[in-house]
């Protein structure tokens, strides 16, 4: 504690004293008014539409039931988009990471190792910086047959240039030795990159497990944009369009669109919280690697 | 490497160089490959802007009108509130993200107990993970006129419940606020790294020479972190014209367009609802440009001022 070792007089310890309960309460009040509107709709998921729509649930759940989880557990919609979210991180997860993997490798070592590096890393960072747009991207995708195709969530994302600079700088830590001890012993690269350097690189690419995780479970325009039939919508697409599609008939005619918003109520507030239970269930395990990635990534340049 | 050439004669070492080259070029293949296609090629779309662009004809048949798809935007009448929108938005959101997690970090630094930190860390720190679609629907529902959580607080201070999504005036402040309740936790994290990672017996020091609480915090510690500081500052300005596609495309509708459209939500009406493909992808052009330009500037002047390489 450093108030002990400052011996700057009674006045400063007081003030200091003051600053910390100031201090502590603000930090705890911000830390509430980040997570209290997620718990007030996990708290209105539980409650009783009747007391949804009176305004009478706060934090905790008011005649609680569960019938909403009811209805969106036998919601078949929901499931099916459930269905192909899960589809989508089978097909994307494992394949970025073994792309990621192999492309970071080569740009982790240096222009005189590898000859070319310059070159691909300008080949790599301008798509970061430039693209076609909207319209060029759909119709390039669309001539490719992928419109309604499952591939089109997986395929254009599949080179996330943020997790390759990580596993990039992840890799040129680890200690060269290890590799040229495997060379000496006969491995070539490529036995050297899947025996000596994935074993040592598992925490790293763990991290940006976690990132496309993340990214696929979120994404929603995609689905929205490339898939014609509701059907083909992943989870979120689903959702964006049953929790944000009501607010142009609340304007319009009101008395219906609040009857509709109000019954919805508490089965919107179950789908959210259906939708989040996933990323909450990781967050441990993310928050941790992500902290790490992120310092790593970033503050040490 | 060097030592170690000795042991291996000169043509097999010619070979084993060879191959690694080779390998190398072949690991990057996949990736390259990947990004002509989905990446570089959509780039030739881009004459479409330049175009009268018919579907039925394509970018091979349509007819070349130079640049009648750009003076034409500039003419939208609607144009300049869309820019002064998409600014006026980002650059709030540019300042707030900045200075909320500096401050916070600048509090939570000074807590000594660390479960406190760690726990108030996670939280604010979760809402990051959660998609604008799921945040979309929780703010709807907390920020509703009638009986949100929001209002029902605002009620009973005697304050007469606000539309915050439906009311023009609101509706741009409300996307910089849940933008920065959103992201804020995540620059927490960049910025307390950069304040542990200060020499502590700096601090030892200037207690020593009798320097109070306010003195250290000016003298140690914001010296400590102004590198991170400028380097967030100037990455954060290559994304000025990204005033946050997601989380406006969820929350707005046509009652805010006048102060909530901005130039990606305007792309997105424009070339998908009103199949107007050509401006559409005129808009996207500018912004590409605009963004790019932006982009290598800062990182240049991130470099010169920081040292920060990406690469």
């Amino acid at each position: 504690m450093r108030t002990t070792k400052a011996k700057n007089g009674i006045k400063t310890s007081w003030q200091r004293k003051a600053f910390m309960i100031f201090n502590l309460s603000f930090l705890s009040l911000i830390s509430l008014i980040c997570i209290l509107p997620l718990v007030h709709v996990l708290a209105l998921s539980f409650s009783s539409s009747f007391a949804a729509s009176s305004g009478k649930v706060s934090i905790w759940p008011v005649d609680a039931t569960l019938e909403s989880y009811k209805y969106v557990l036998q919601n078949t919609a929901f499931w099916h988009a459930f269905v192909v979210t899960l589809k989508r991180l089978l097909f994307a997860v494992p394949l970025t990471l073994f792309i990621v993997f192999i492309t970071a490798y080569p740009l982790a070592k240096n222009s005189q190792k590898f000859k070319g590096r310059e070159l691909y890393t300008y080949f790599l960072l301008i798509p970061m910086l430039f693209g076609g747009g909207l319209i060029p991207e759909y119709m390039t995708y669309m001539k490719y047959g992928l419109i309604n195709n499952i591939w089109v969530l997986v395929l254009p994302g599949l080179i996330p240039i943020f997790s390759i600079i990580l596993l990039m700088n992840f890799m040129r830590d680890l200690p060269a030795e290890m590799e040229e001890a495997a060379s000496i012993d006969g491995a070539g690269p490529l036995t050297s990159l899947f025996r000596v350097i994935l074993p040592l690189a598992t925490p790293a690419i763990a991290t940006i497990a976690l990132f496309s995780i993340v990214a696929h479970w979120n994404s929603w325009f995609d689905g929205i944009l490339y898939m014609n039939h509701p059907k083909n919508y992943p989870l979120q697409s689903f959702l964006q369009k049953t929790l944000t599609a009501f607010d142009t008939r609340t304007i319009s005619s009101k008395d219906l669109g609040m009857m509709r918003l109000i019954s919805d109520q508490t089965t919107r507030a179950a789908q959210i919280f259906v939708a989040t239970l996933p990323v909450l269930l990781v967050y441990p395990f993310l928050q941790k690697h992500f902290t790490k990635g992120l310092v790593m990534g970033s503050v040490k340049g | 490497m060097k030592q170690k050439q000795g042991h291996i004669p000169h043509k097999k070492l010619n070979r084993y160089v060879l191959k690694t080259q080779l390998t190398y070029h072949g690991l990057m293949l996949p990736a390259c490959i990947f990004l002509i296609l989905f990446s570089y090629v959509p780039m030739f779309g881009i004459i479409m802007a330049f175009q009268d662009y018919t579907p039925a004809l394509g970018i091979t048949g349509s007819s070349f009108v130079g640049f009648e798809n750009f003076v034409r935007l500039f003419t939208l009448d609607n144009i300049q509130q869309i820019m002064f929108n998409t600014l006026y938005i980002s650059i709030m959101k540019i300042i707030l993200g900045l200075l909320v997690p500096i401050i916070f970090a600048l509090l939570l630094n000074e807590v000594r107990n660390r479960l406190f930190v760690r726990s108030v860390q996670t939280i604010v720190y979760l809402p990051y993970f959660l998609s604008w679609v799921i945040l979309a629907g929780v703010f709807i529902e907390i920020l509703n006129p009638t009986n949100g959580l929001v209002n029902n607080v605002l009620n009973i201070f005697g304050i007469d419940s606000i539309f915050f999504l439906g009311d023009k005036n609101w509706f741009p402040n409300v996307m910089i606020i849940t933008d920065t309740w959103k992201s804020f936790g995540f620059g927490t994290i960049v910025y307390l790294a950069a304040l542990t990672s200060i020499d502590p017996s700096l601090y030892e020091a200037a207690k020593v020479d009798g320097a109070n609480y306010y003195q250290q915090m000016r003298h140690i510690t914001l010296p400590g972190i102004i590198n991170i500081v400028v380097l967030m500052t100037v990455l954060s300005i290559g994304s000025i014209l990204d005033a946050g596609f997601d989380q406006i495309y969820n929350l707005y509708n046509p009652v805010v367009y006048s102060t909530g459209d901005i130039l990606d939500t305007f792309v997105y009406r424009l070339g998908i609802k009103d199949m107007l493909f050509s401006i559409s992808t005129a808009v996207s052009l500018i912004k590409s440009i605009v963004s790019f330009v932006l982009i290598v500037i800062s990182y240049r002047l991130a470099y010169r001022l920081t040292e920060y390489k990406i690469f």
